[in-house]
């Protein structure tokens, strides 16, 4: 059942985003596959972090794995563009479960530090190795493909693709998250021993996490690439990294719509800001540090505000007016009010709520 | 020989700062539990500050002793505005409050202060010491860096040993619940440990920025290798963060010297790695215990 409303939602999401990509300028046609990127990358993210409970700073690491993949992959073996996308997916599951074996007995700051350098360190080895193009980087070209006609938009293949692959993304995590590997992650997370002692394996299911994130974030590094046609170390940046955990605890840890909220954020409040402000004709030193400032108050403000990210405002914002509709026939049952068992701090989201 | 010997004093006046770093990560990890990753871009805005007041003044100690101080009041602030109200919230919120201030200190240094690199002045001459006619390798300046962090911490522990606000200290990191039974005012000393952090990373921002130049990711590196020292000595101990700054410091320093800078980054993670497999909660931390 809930593998049928997940693709229904997901097909519904598919058409809509079909007819707004082929309504909309070449400009946010790319703004619209680089937000699908992100939310590919900041999903798996948000499972690892908010389902199994392990911080990764790290995550632009495997997204550079994921890149300098497919570009290899694209500019010697030529092989087709949706081999190159799965392989260059796998390259990275596999880095994924490396890190993940060595992170397995590491905790809160402790992993976070080990994943922080992880992400320093490793796009350093492109300016080692000839192969992965040192500073410059790789330039990776694709084309549209024959079907859709010879004046057919790059810009606009390029969201469908990026968009495309974000859906199947999304629809294999919630899947994966209301399956048992996903309530066993919520065990594990929510109190080690008592998983253990239930038959889990615990370490087995950390590093499993890790793998599913890293795949992810490998998926998106190779979007990024065939998307803005570059792969260089300055675009794995620690920035990038910490940029994926801000999208993924702003929109709302743990939920697969706050991963889309989180991406929207990050990629759509610096553009804004830079257009408004060099529409107010700001200089350029002023004009280019305005969206990161507001970038930064933003994260304050909604930590702040909404603790559970904008989904979790969005949760609380509709939740009485939902209350106010009639029940539907079928419709779940509310929890009785009252006072609720809670679970101690790291519960911070539902059951149901991805 | 030579150079063996001046990669390691070098070594030892780098992994200072980086031992500066570490301590300001653990005074505030020991006090609220909280990782401040804002605390380089905290370090990068006080030197600034201290750059316009030596600008302005003429006087290198003017400078410093106000970065001192905008240090210690910008890490209070910031306790009581943005971090106090984040205590009950889930962990991760407040990293988060801290990355957000670190991308918007960076903002604004570069609003306010522009991007192009600024040099910075050194408090002493730069050029080499020699004994007799044999160069030493290090110069008066590296010799001021390693003194000053090396006094700091000392300081830091005397306070911590044999004062009444340090004793309030140490007991509000070890129980909140107990010390506020016995009358210690905990919020103030959550404060207060901020405060000293945030004076303590400040010097680090002026004793590194003559060899950084100063912009408004200057201490990004700087504080992702404090953080990899304050890791490698376990965040609960100070003469961890201390150890760990001067071993990181010094193992780097060799493998800049003999094996190329771009592999620094590379040993870094290996450095941590290892250690981390060894003792999972750094070199200094008391043996792990989990509640069960």
């Amino acid at each position: 059942m809930t593998l049928v409303r997940h693709v229904a939602t997901a097909a519904v999401l598919a058409v809509l985003l079909v007819i707004i990509s082929s309504t909309v300028s070449p400009f946010r046609d790319y703004q619209m596959a680089e937000v699908a990127c992100y939310v590919v990358a900041v999903a798996g993210l948000t499972v690892l972090v908010g389902l199994s409970g392990q911080i990764s700073l790290g995550n632009g690491a495997f997204m550079a794995i994921g890149a300098y993949a497919a570009a290899l992959l694209l500019l010697h073996l030529h092989w087709p563009l949706a081999v190159v996308l799965v392989a260059a997916l796998a390259v990275a599951a596999a880095g994924g479960a490396v890190v993940g074996v060595a992170a397995a007995r590491l905790r809160g700051p402790y992993l976070a530090g080990a994943t922080l350098i992880l992400a320093v360190a490793l796009p350093s080895l492109a300016l080692r190795y000839g192969l992965l193009g040192g500073d410059q980087g790789l330039t990776v070209v694709i084309n549209s493909p024959g079907f859709l006609g010879p004046s057919f938009s790059l810009t606009r293949w390029q969201a469908w693709l990026t968009c495309g692959c974000a859906l199947i993304t999304l629809v294999l995590l919630a899947n994966l998250a209301r399956s048992r590997v996903g309530r066993s992650w919520r065990a594990a997370r929510d109190d080690e021993v008592a998983a253990a002692l239930a038959g889990l394996n615990v370490a087995r299911l950390r590093v499993l996490a890790f793998v599913v994130s890293a795949a992810c974030a490998g998926l998106a590094g190779a979007l990024l690439a065939v998307t803005t046609s570059i792969v260089s170390p300055g675009a794995f940046t620690v920035t990038l990294s910490i940029g994926l955990l801000t999208a993924a605890v702003l929109g709302g840890l743990g939920t697969l719509p706050g991963a889309v909220w989180g991406s929207l954020v990050l990629v759509l409040v610096p553009t804004y800001v830079t257009d408004v402000a060099s529409s107010h004709g700001l200089s350029s030193s002023v004009g280019s540090n305005i969206p990161v400032a507001a970038y930064g108050v933003v994260l304050v403000v909604v930590m702040l505000t909404f603790p559970d990210g904008i989904q979790g405002g969005v949760h609380r914002l509709s939740r009485p007016l939902a209350s106010r509709l009639p029940a539907w026939p079928g419709a779940p049952r509310r929890r009785p009010p009252g006072p609720q068992f809670r679970a101690p701090a790291s519960e911070h989201q539902e059951e149901g709520s991805l | 020989m030579t150079e063996f010997r001046e990669l390691t004093l070098g070594g030892i006046s780098v992994g200072m700062i980086y031992a500066a770093i570490a301590l300001s990560l653990v005074l505030i990890w020991r006090a609220t539990r909280i990782l401040n990753y804002a605390q380089g871009g905290m370090a990068m805005f006080t030197t600034y500050i201290a750059l316009l007041v030596i600008n302005h003044t003429g006087s290198y100690w003017a400078g410093f002793a106000v970065a001192l101080a905008s240090g210690l009041v910008l890490g209070g602030v910031i306790e009581r505005l943005v971090i106090r109200p984040a205590e009950n919230k889930p962990p991760l919120n407040a990293i988060i409050i801290t990355i957000g201030l670190l991308v918007f200190l960076e903002g604004l240094a570069g609003i306010l202060y522009g991007g192009q690199f600024r040099s910075f002045p050194a408090a002493f001459s730069i050029t080499g010491l020699h004994v007799g006619s044999a160069a030493l390798g290090v110069s008066a300046n590296d010799v001021f860096v390693a003194v000053a962090v090396l006094a700091a911490a000392l300081l830091l522990a005397a306070g911590f040993r044999y004062t009444s606000a340090g004793l309030q200290l140490r007991a509000s990191a070890f129980s909140p619940p107990v010390a506020r039974l016995l009358g210690v005012r905990v919020g103030r000393m959550l404060t207060l440990g901020w405060a000293l952090a945030g004076l303590i990373g400040a010097l680090a921002g002026v004793l590194v920025s003559p060899s950084t130049f100063l912009y408004p990711n200057s201490m990004d590196s700087i504080f992702v290798l404090g953080f990899t020292a304050a890791v490698i000595g376990g965040l609960d101990s100070p003469a961890g963060a201390v150890a760990g700054g001067l071993i990181l410091g010094v193992a780097l320093s060799y493998v800049g010297g003999y094996l190329g800078s771009d592999l620094v980054p590379l040993f870094g993670l290996a450095a941590l790695a290892v250690v981390l497999m060894v003792r999972p909660s750094g070199l200094f931390s008391p043996a792990a215990t989990r509640q069960v």
